[in-house]
């Protein structure tokens, strides 16, 4: 089994869960939970791809995916923050909506081959033994673009003053208010920023980890995935990406796992016994939940929770007697 | 600190004629307000007049339907906080406006232009904390909201205004939630405040406090002013209370003689956990008679509230609860409500109602299935809305409609609908427990009167209560909790406050000073609250260093916020601490707010 290609493979795959892990976490951190991050994913991979086939260039294509998964999730807004409807409702509509979206004007886009995000290594971090090779060496761009999105996203929102009034917001829209803090705008623009984020995670399948359209099957799921990333990592962007990156890393080894006829000089039971592959392919799912519950019982001690304000509508003066 | 008034100082704020409507109530009816630099305006009224809803105006959160506002003789008008903040006004709201995982200076900097992107904390951080010298005020600028005493976070809030150059204050019911001595402390900086030139508007309904702080006063009643800028030494404290409420105030309640009937609650060795699963009560055994209320007395958290859960049936228990000769223990709520069993909770909005819920629903959710709201399988509306229209009458709720949401209610009014649905059920037995905290003059008084209707028409009260006021007054016997046991009961002859004060603490009865003593403690102040009495005691344990011996482990302790605060563990094993150190931490720290540090005590 070739350990550096299982890493270096889990980086590559656990790069989509992360950037659209940290839409997400934007999104809620303004006090907005939008569940329909697996439709916004879906319509970004299908506009990255589409545009990127046709006009022959990748980078207008990732455009095009970011636009798609922002303006999807403008519905989601206008449907939470304007007209207070309830959000897990709106979320889960805008995955069908998404989804249906997506396969309708993704026909015919099945089998063919488009352009692709160029791979790079970077001079002097790739020559280190080992995570030169894994993490480093070779990989598409949009992986390096992964590293420098945490610790600027983590800057933005604990450090700068649009991130103190973005966790204002989400904590206690009402103080923010009185202090002349707008909350609709605040909210509109991250329920957007993480729209852009899950269309470019799309995309980021489809143009450059594992390229292609394949309808559904070319999120499969993992829309859901980061959406549970975000609740267990507590909000916080460096665990969403060890959850992100755990999870390929697993995925991939347990795909390894059914290749060999021997294993350890034994014979491989995942290689003659079908129903317990379907048991391997849920441990990377149960095995990354597992990882992060026992992380976060160290957020807990430390007060890092959901922002108190997730999921209720704000209404200016509720009180009028 | 009078505040000369002469014709050519410009006020700082002047607002005419303001009208405000919400769906269905008149909230301010042509009210004038003119409050002027350096001075301490008190506006009193009860919940619900219209005070805070008028300061909401002059902060811009609600735009009146006419009228002007002047500040420093310009007329403004405001569109949000932002416009008023800018004209220098600032408001401390009752709910305090925090985030309570930011640190102080980060709440502080909310909303406002500098800095530009990188907050820089460090820097802020230092100025803060000098601005917060200038005017005499304790905090650390680094710490987290939720780590600061409800007292500190008041102060924040203070900041936060002064910070952004505000010289017009506006304090809403500022020492509601505050121990006595934060709130002498806040008194002292209110007035540093003002003499050094900024203007501070008051809203309270308290009178005595209200006495001790302003300078001018301007009454509202029901959205109108009754009162307008007046000299609060023309005034008594009974006059005040007739303007507030419209009619006499009886601070002397109504309250007849008679002897308590047959027995009708009997709770036999019951023990019971609290939600950390520590023990909360230790075989409790108490009594209850026909047309008696029973008060108990206890610091907040030594089982109070699961002694109450236990009798309602919201919280397991060993032992039994003999209602009318029934045992309840154990029993679902519906069983002992059958029985004829009242109870009005101290979480008004979370247990006592359904906020999103009408009042017709609120009303009828004990008598859902009863004639003649329930028509076999079917609710009869018509027939519910007639209930509650009558109830809404006879217990005075103001609301535009039976058709309101509970939430809508202040709280006078929410404790009304509680009262309304609880006891129009003609109950046997009721368990109160902080039925008039927070509420304002007339409602206290309307809520006392009706439980001692009650107890005149031969009902069983349970009284749980921090106001030792209300005890005394209200009460027939009272018996004192500590630490999940009844410390003991005193009949109504035996009601001296310092005695109730030091068996809270934990000392049994048969160890009390002497009556005379305990007579002549009692004459030397007139305390109104747990906190004062607490107060006193500590200067007196101090002197006389009565201890008894702990057989309660010191891990039992309350869940008062401040205990999440992390702190060094005590070095020593629980059995080598000082005697009573607990308890005595408890007092401490309630008495001194955030002074109070571990190991002060030695």
């Amino acid at each position: 089994m070739n350990w550096i290609e299982i890493f270096r493979s889990g980086i590559s795959t656990g790069t989509v869960l992360l950037i659209a892990a940290i839409g997400e976490i934007l999104t809620e951190r303004a006090g907005i939970q939008n569940l329909g991050v697996e439709g916004m994913m879906l319509v970004g991979a299908m506009a990255g791809f589409k545009v990127a086939f046709s006009t022959g260039n990748v980078w207008l294509g990732l455009l095009a995916a970011i636009a798609a998964g922002g303006l999807l999730s403008l519905a989601h807004a206008l449907v939470t923050i304007h007209f207070q409807a309830d959000q897990t409702v709106s979320g889960l509509s805008l995955t069908f909506l998404g989804t249906g979206l997506a396969l309708v004007l993704g026909d015919g886009l099945t089998g063919q081959t488009g352009p692709v995000i160029p791979r790079a290594s970077i001079p002097l971090l790739s020559q280190i033994p080992y995570l030169g090779q894994i993490a480093f060496a070779d990989h598409n761009l949009l992986v390096y673009f992964g590293y420098l999105l945490l610790p600027i996203v983590t800057y933005f929102i604990n450090k700068t003053r649009p991130g103190l009034h973005l966790r204002a917001v989400g904590e206690n829209p009402a103080a923010a208010d009185t202090l002349g803090v707008n909350i609709y705008r605040t909210r509109y623009l991250y329920t957007f920023i993480g729209g852009c984020f899950a269309g470019l995670a799309g995309a980021a399948i489809s143009v450059a980890i594992a390229p292609g359209w394949y309808s559904n099957l070319t999120v499969n799921g993992q829309g859901w995935i980061a959406v549970a990333l975000v609740i267990f990592a507590h909000w916080n962007p460096w665990r969403a990406a060890l959850g992100g990156y755990l999870f390929g890393i697993l995925r991939r080894f347990t795909l390894d796992l059914q290749g060999p006829r021997i294993l350890f000089g034994l014979a491989n039971p995942f290689f003659y016994n079908t129903n317990l592959v379907f048991f391997l392919q849920m441990t990377p799912y149960i095995l990354t939940i597992i990882a992060l519950i026992w992380g976060s019982s160290a957020a807990r001690k430390k007060r890092i929770g959901a922002p108190a304000a997730l999921g209720t509508p704000y209404q200016r003066g509720e009180r009028g007697l | 600190m009078t505040f000369p008034e002469e014709t050519n100082t410009v006020p700082a704020v002047e607002m005419q004629d303001i009208v405000l409507r919400f769906p269905g109530v008149l909230a301010n009816d042509h009210v004038n307000f003119t409050l002027y630099p350096g001075e301490i305006h008190a506006l009193l009224g009860e919940n619900g007049a219209g005070k805070s809803t008028l300061m909401n105006v002059l902060t811009g959160l609600y735009k009146p339907q006419s009228g002007e506002i002047r500040i420093h003789g310009k007329k403004v008008s405001f569109n949000s906080p932002r416009d008023a903040i800018a004209n220098g006004i600032g408001m401390v709201h009752q709910h305090f406006m925090l985030v309570e995982n930011q640190t102080v200076t980060e709440n502080i900097l909310i909303g406002l232009d500098t800095p530009r992107f990188a907050l820089n904390l460090k820097k802020y951080d230092q100025e803060i904390s000098n601005l917060a010298e200038q005017f005499g005020i304790h905090i650390d600028p680094t710490a987290k909201i939720w780590q600061l005493s409800v007292g500190e976070q008041q102060r924040v809030e203070i900041l936060k205004i002064l910070y952004r150059g505000a010289n017009i204050l506006i304090m809403d019911e500022p020492t509601a939630v505050l121990a006595p001595q934060e709130a002498d402390e806040l008194i002292e900086t209110l007035k540093g405040m003002a003499a050094q030139g900024k203007s501070i508007a008051f809203i309270s309904h308290k009178l005595t406090e209200v006495k001790q702080v302003a300078d001018k006063l301007t009454v509202l009643r029901r959205g109108r002013v009754t009162a307008e800028r007046v000299n609060l030494q023309d005034f008594t404290r009974e006059s005040l209370a007739s303007l507030m409420v419209g009619r006499e105030v009886i601070f002397n309640l109504h309250k007849c003689e008679q002897t308590a009937g047959r027995e009708v609650l009997r709770l036999e060795d019951i023990s019971a956990l609290n939600n950390k699963n520590l023990p909360a009560l230790r075989n409790v055994d108490l009594a209850l008679h026909e047309g008696e209320i029973l008060g108990i007395a206890g610091v907040a958290g030594n089982g109070q509230s699961e002694l109450v859960e236990v009798i309602t049936g919201l919280r397991p228990c060993t032992g039994r609860i003999w209602l009318e000769g029934k045992d309840i223990a154990n029993k679902p709520p519906s069983f002992s409500i059958n029985q004829g069993l009242a109870h009005i909770p101290e979480d008004r909005i979370g247990v006592g109602s359904a906020p999103n819920l009408s009042l017709t629903s609120n009303i009828i959710m004990k008598r859902y299935d009863q004639q003649p709201v329930s028509q076999k399988w079917q609710l009869d509306y018509v027939a519910a809305d007639e209930l509650a229209d009558g109830l809404k009458t006879e217990y005075d709720i103001q609301a535009p409609s039976v058709q309101t949401q509970a939430r809508k209610l202040s709280g006078g009014n929410l404790q009304k609908l509680i009262l309304a649905r609880e006891l129009s059920s003609t109950p046997r037995m009721v368990v109160a427990m902080q039925p008039t905290r927070g509420l304002d003059v007339g409602a206290i008084e309307s809520v006392q009167q009706m439980l001692l209707n009650q107890r005149e028409q031969g009902c069983a009260i349970l009284l749980v209560s921090e106001d030792l006021d209300e005890l005394l007054s209200l009460s027939d016997r009272i018996a004192v909790m500590y630490e999940g046991q009844i410390v003991g009961v005193l009949g109504s002859e035996d009601f001296y406050i310092t005695q109730i004060g030091l068996m809270m603490t934990g000392t049994l009865p048969e160890e009390l000073p002497e009556k005379a003593q305990a007579e002549e403690d009692l004459t030397e102040g007139n305390y109104s609250s747990f906190d004062e009495v607490l107060d006193n005691l500590h200067n007196y344990e101090e002197s006389s260093q009565a201890k008894r011996p702990a057989e309660i482990e010191p891990s039992s302790e309350s869940a008062e916020p401040i205990e999440e605060i992390p702190q060094p563990e005590p070095p020593a094993p629980p059995e080598d601490l000082p005697l009573n150190l607990t308890e005595k931490e408890r007092v401490l720290r309630k008495v001194l707010g955030e002074n109070y540090k571990q190991g002060d005590e030695e």
